[in-house]
């Protein structure tokens, strides 16, 4: 099995018709996600590259029986579709966008609640059960189905965390790239108890940054619930203070969110965090036999 | 983006937020003449982003207006070194002229976003004037905090329940509900990513409540519909390889060592950062070329990254997705040939596209060591930066 998405997951993608989207449209619909609605407001009735595409995604919803939703909106105006697609009955909203304000941020988490849609991001590379389904950016074929569950906060670092696992012929049951803001929909936290319920992954790799306690948060969480082995690496050990290192969350503010701290948390929970990302493959390895 | 104390409290005026009276001086001349205007004994305030001005020499007292005049000479163009500005200090550009209060309590009350609530949150303190991080680490109970729900606001009774906690009394309550009410309503109109009044003082004559100083910060990606902040921007107090950089919209923040680092992603970049300093080595810059890079921007990178003179060798970490490899391969090529580079380089790729990308690089014939995967790349950089 996967988490959130597999097969028969049913994609549209908000912002199809634009250069990104139709770019990484195309490549998850070559990894074999079914594809099946576009929304571009104004553009209704078209069709891009064999798919139809909507002025709402009500309509993309009601026609296409789509159930997730794929956002490539620039950022003004990525909040807004966020809300649309929640508003139209999708059941897993995946955006993509970097750059969306804090302040509009703030005001979707409420709204998500109020509709029962699950985010993920935004300022994400997307989620990705290999085999399957990919909704994101990633590169598909860095993949390979398995055992090994993985949650980050950064895109490229969980490819390599991916390519490193793949490349010793351990798969993946699902990625998810949880986002680099400050404000996100779904949490580490969330994607552990995913994991943790998910019968075939059987071992997780959880990549997190300086920043917040998201990671601490998750920390008590697996030390209470999880029972399966978990292999952490926490970015930015080097970074200074007060700095945002790229990201929009991540930056150590007030002493706090210290790469030190989280992996003194972790560590403390039973996890396996290690100080190099180098490490991440061959250390899954050992704790799979 | 940071914005200076006169400016903030510019913003403080604009929402009704009481502020002693002053004004920016750019000339021992001009601080004579608002010494001459407040007709009052004056503070000089050097202007810089960064706290902890009053060590280093940074906030002065003038008598009279010749005082402020003399004082002003010493103080504009001057180095400060305050604790949070590190050892090379800031030139001293531009200073606040103000009159001087009788004080009699100093509080602190601040804003700034809750990441674990996903909420702005209101903090208030009666220990003022002090940082409020050390506050909270020695005694956490001393500082009170109301969450802000997005579709209510501040409500007045959460004010109430602040100002009552400070001890107010009376008007003062009634003043400082009004005033956080304003500081709330600022908050979310500016999309303010910061904002801190330390100290909020009450004057010992009449008991008013005002903000003695102000620091405010604003998110960068809701600049776009404040035009009016980002023209607050002061790009002396930004080093100037970081403006560059962000005039590409590249994120790039310059560091001390000897390992210049071109990387796509802010978490693959600080991984490299930290598994350069795990090898032996000293990172001498973040820098994430970002998702969506074009190959003038890949160029532009190249170009700052060799303009720090500390940069003795180069490691370029790509693994493409929404950047694709023979993007950023076409880019570094450009840039190569525009720029030349005299430091060792070494590449390690991965990615969409990394085929095309390997291809563009080998036949561009470029005198670059290709690396296998992060470990080794990190490796031959660290050697090549120290064997220099």
């Amino acid at each position: 099995m996967s988490v959130l998405v597999d097969e028969k997951s049913r994609v549209v993608v908000q912002g199809l018709t634009g250069r990104e989207g139709s770019f990484h449209a195309r490549q998850c619909r070559e990894y074999g996600t079914k594809i099946v609605a576009g929304v571009t407001p104004g553009r209704g009735g078209a069709e891009h590259e064999g798919t139809p595409v909507y002025n709402t995604v009500r309509e993309a919803v009601e026609r296409q029986r789509a159930d997730v939703s794929l956002i490539f909106v620039p950022p003004p105006a990525a909040a807004d579709a966020i809300m649309e697609a929640a508003d139209a009955g999708v059941r897993l909203v995946v955006c993509i966008t970097e750059g969306i304000p804090t302040a509009d941020m703030i005001r979707v988490r409420p709204y998500l609640a109020r509709t029962g849609a699950r985010l993920i991001g935004p300022n994400c590379p997307g989620i990705i059960s290999p085999g399957r389904c990919k909704v994101g950016i990633m590169p598909g074929y860095i993949h390979k189905q398995g055992p090994v569950g993985v949650v980050s906060r950064s895109g490229t670092l969980t490819y390599e965390a991916v390519a490193q696992l793949s490349r010793r012929g351990i798969g993946q049951t699902t990625c998810i790239g949880i986002g680099g803001d400050p404000i996100i929909g779904t949490t580490f936290l969330d994607a552990l108890a995913l994991f943790k319920d998910d019968p075939e992954t059987r071992a997780i790799v959880m990549i997190g940054e300086i920043g917040g306690t998201a990671e601490e948060e998750a920390a008590r969480f697996a030390a209470r619930e999880v029972k399966k082995p978990i292999v952490a690496f926490v970015a930015g050990q080097t970074a200074p203070p007060g700095r945002r290192m790229g990201h929009a969350g991540a930056i150590i503010a007030g002493g706090r969110g210290t790469a030190a701290e989280k992996m003194a948390a972790l560590r403390e929970a039973g996890v396996h965090v290690l100080k190099t990302p180098a490490e991440i493959g061959e250390t899954v390895k050992r704790l799979l036999g | 983006m940071k914005i200076h104390e006169y400016q903030a409290k510019q913003i403080l005026r604009r929402y009704g937020i009481a502020v002693p009276r002053g004004d920016v001086a750019f000339s021992p001349k001009e601080a004579a003449a608002q010494a001459a205007r407040l007709g009052t004994k004056v503070v000089l305030k050097a202007q810089v982003h960064a706290g902890g001005r009053g060590k280093g020499g940074g906030i002065r007292i003038a008598n009279d207006q010749a005082e402020a005049e003399r004082l002003a000479a010493q103080m504009i163009g001057m180095t400060l070194v305050t604790p949070q500005t590190g050892a090379q200090g800031r030139k001293v550009r531009r200073l606040l002229v103000e009159e001087t209060l009788a004080i009699g309590r100093e509080l602190y009350l601040g804003m700034t976003l809750d990441r674990a609530r996903g909420v702005p949150v209101v903090m208030a303190c009666g220990q003022g004037g002090m940082e409020i991080e050390e506050v909270a680490a020695r005694d956490p109970g001393a500082i009170r905090v109301e969450p802000v729900d997005p579709l209510t606001g501040l409500r007045p009774f959460q004010a109430r329940k602040l100002a009552y906690g400070l001890g107010l009394e009376g008007d003062q309550v009634t003043q400082a509900v009004k005033l956080m009410a304003a500081l709330a309503r600022l908050y979310d109109e500016t999309d303010a990513a910061l904002v801190e009044i330390n100290p909020l003082v009450l004057t010992s004559d009449q008991g008013t409540v005002l903000a003695l100083d102000a620091k405010m910060g604003f998110d960068d990606n809701a600049l776009f519909r404040h035009p009016e902040i980002r023209d607050l921007r002061d790009q002396d107090e930004e080093d100037p390889l970081e403006v560059e950089a962000s005039a590409h919209s590249l994120n790039y923040i310059k560091l001390d060592g000897s390992v210049g680092c071109m990387v796509n992603g802010a978490g693959l970049a600080m991984a490299t950062m930290d598994i350069i300093k795990h090898v032996g080595g000293a990172p001498a810059n973040f820098l994430d070329v970002g998702g969506g890079a074009n190959a003038d921007q890949v160029a532009a990178a190249f170009r700052i990254l060799v303009a720090d003179a500390g940069v003795r060798a180069v490691l370029i970490n790509i693994f493409g997705g929404i950047l694709r490899v023979d993007v950023l391969a076409r880019g570094v090529v450009d840039a190569v040939k525009q720029v030349g580079v005299k430091v060792p380089v070494v590449v390690r790729l991965e990615g969409t596209n990394v085929d095309e990308g390997r291809r563009i690089i080998a036949e561009a014939g470029l005198n670059f060591t290709i690396a296998e995967d992060m470990l080794d790349a990190a490796k031959r950089v660290v050697a090549l930066a120290g064997a220099r």
